[in-house]
């Protein structure tokens, strides 16, 4: 058994080493596909999260807790409304998403969403709120002022980005139900590496899985390096 | 008369409690006008209103005898907390910061940023992180990081409450020192007797809410008029 391994491992890293074109390009999708997803959730995350981070207003506890809950939702059952919603069939079939990678991106995005407002809402209101009086009596405007404190939990909000790329680019119920691993279409590292093991290629799965977790360790790495520095 | 406020009846409540309770004060520029009274006596809240992060629940607040709004006043003054506060940044940038909210130019935020580093004892500061200092360095960031937008208030609130002697005396003298300057009315708020004694040119009694007694420090401190003031100075005040 620990034989075979050896021998699986030597070969993902034989197809890792050799530039194998197919891995190749899951890793490009992959990291296309939740990329995209990530700037999504950001575009209307962030807004978001500095409104809650910095203001009060009547709901504020609903909407905080409503995406509290949502950060723990299974990825399979989000996949599933999502095939639902986007099948021809569906309210918004018309958008033709279903089995594209546009379509993974957006369904990620929504899975992701809750982490990138419940982390970047609690860098922003975390930091000291004497920060925000300070930047206002040395004559800042509203939105100096939240620039201000953006800035100030600029590393909260890098981490935050940070989870839910990691959450995106690791998850597989949504890739699987919505993109439905098309090969070369909508083939991503976490589809490729439940059929790969399904079908017995362990040596690719082992490849692809060792490529998915150099990814999200050296993106951390990286970011922890910086924010050190 | 420039650089002359006036607080004209201000009152400030927070649900049930009244913290300012029709306070009517004057104060004159290059002088040292000092808050005095016990902690939770109003002190701060009648900064926090002076400085146009608050807003008055009733009352006014004029400079030059033109009424001022809130976002008016966060123009020409700045206050001095009492807990330093420290932008995550360098030296140089937290003393920067206002002069770039107010669209200053790169070059003239250079030279006032110097001048006020200078100013304080902490020309060679510059690059090293704001919050890496001791407490006293931090304050006198703080003052550099007023003095470099030229506020027509300066407002302290007990800026050498959490300092040793010797850091306290170097704030003292800063003060001291743009008094003499006479281009900001300035605003101390403390409860240190002995402070007040050294910086003011006028001290005022603040005691729940109400001004008890408005004196020069020779009268406040000798014969003050108001009993309330009497115990206080005479350390006698029941709480």
């Amino acid at each position: 058994m620990f034989e075979t391994f050896v021998v699986a491992f030597r070969q993902a890293l034989d197809l890792i080493l050799s530039g194998d074109p197919e891995v190749l390009s899951i890793t490009l999708r992959s990291l296309y596909v939740s990329g995209l997803a990530t700037m999504l959730s950001c575009m209307w995350g962030l807004p978001l999260s500095v409104a809650l981070g910095l203001s009060s207003f009547p709901g504020k506890k609903l909407i905080r807790g409503f995406f509290n809950a949502l950060l723990g939702i299974p990825t399979v059952a989000l996949g599933l409304v999502l095939y639902l919603l986007l099948s021809k069939s569906g309210p918004l079939g018309i958008f033709h998403l279903l089995y594209t990678p546009l379509g993974i991106s957006v369904g990620q995005s929504i899975l992701i969403t809750p982490i990138v407002v419940s982390f970047a809402s609690s860098a922003v209101e975390s930091t000291d709120v004497e920060l925000r009086d300070l930047a206002r009596t040395l004559g800042a405007s509203s939105f100096q002022t939240s620039s201000v404190m953006l800035r100030e939990s600029l590393w909260g909000i890098v981490l935050a980005v940070i989870a839910s790329f990691n959450r995106a680019i690791a998850e597989l119920g949504i890739a699987m139900m919505v993109g439905g691993n098309i090969r070369y279409v909508t083939r991503v590292l976490t589809t490729s590496i439940a059929l790969e093991t399904a079908r017995g290629e362990v040596a690719l799965s082992i490849a692809l899985a060792i490529i998915l977790m150099a990814i999200v360790f050296s993106i951390t790495v990286a970011i922890g390096s910086a924010r050190r520095e | 008369m420039v650089g002359h406020i006036r607080i004209e009846d201000v009152v400030k409540t927070y649900g049930e409690i009244k913290a300012l309770d029709s306070v009517t004060l004057d104060m004159e520029m290059g002088r040292v006008s000092t808050l005095l009274g016990v902690n939770g006596s109003g002190k701060t809240t009648l900064l926090r209103i002076m400085s146009g992060l608050d807003e008055p629940t009733g009352g006014n607040v004029l400079f030059n005898n033109q009424k001022m709004q809130s976002q008016q006043l966060r123009q020409i003054s700045t206050l001095i907390f009492q807990k330093t506060v420290m932008f995550n940044r360098s030296v140089f940038d937290n003393v920067a910061l206002g002069l770039r909210i107010r669209g200053f130019s790169r070059g003239e935020v250079e030279r006032r940023v110097s001048e006020a580093l200078a100013s304080v004892g902490l020309a060679k500061f510059g690059k090293r992180r704001a919050r890496k200092l001791s407490g006293g360095e931090q304050q006198r960031v703080a003052l550099a990081r007023a003095f470099a937008v030229e506020p027509q208030i300066l407002l302290l609130d007990e800026p050498t409450a959490n300092l040793d002697p010797a850091n306290a005396a170097t704030i003292e003298n800063v003060i001291r020192k743009t008094r003499e300057r006479e281009t900001c009315t300035v605003v101390l708020a403390t409860h240190n007797l002995h402070q007040a004694k050294r910086l003011s040119d006028m001290v005022v009694h603040i005691h729940c809410g109400k001004v008890l007694e408005v004196a020069s420090p020779e009268d406040f401190f000798t014969h003050p008029s108001n009993e309330t003031t009497r115990k206080f100075v005479e350390g006698e005040l029941q709480f």
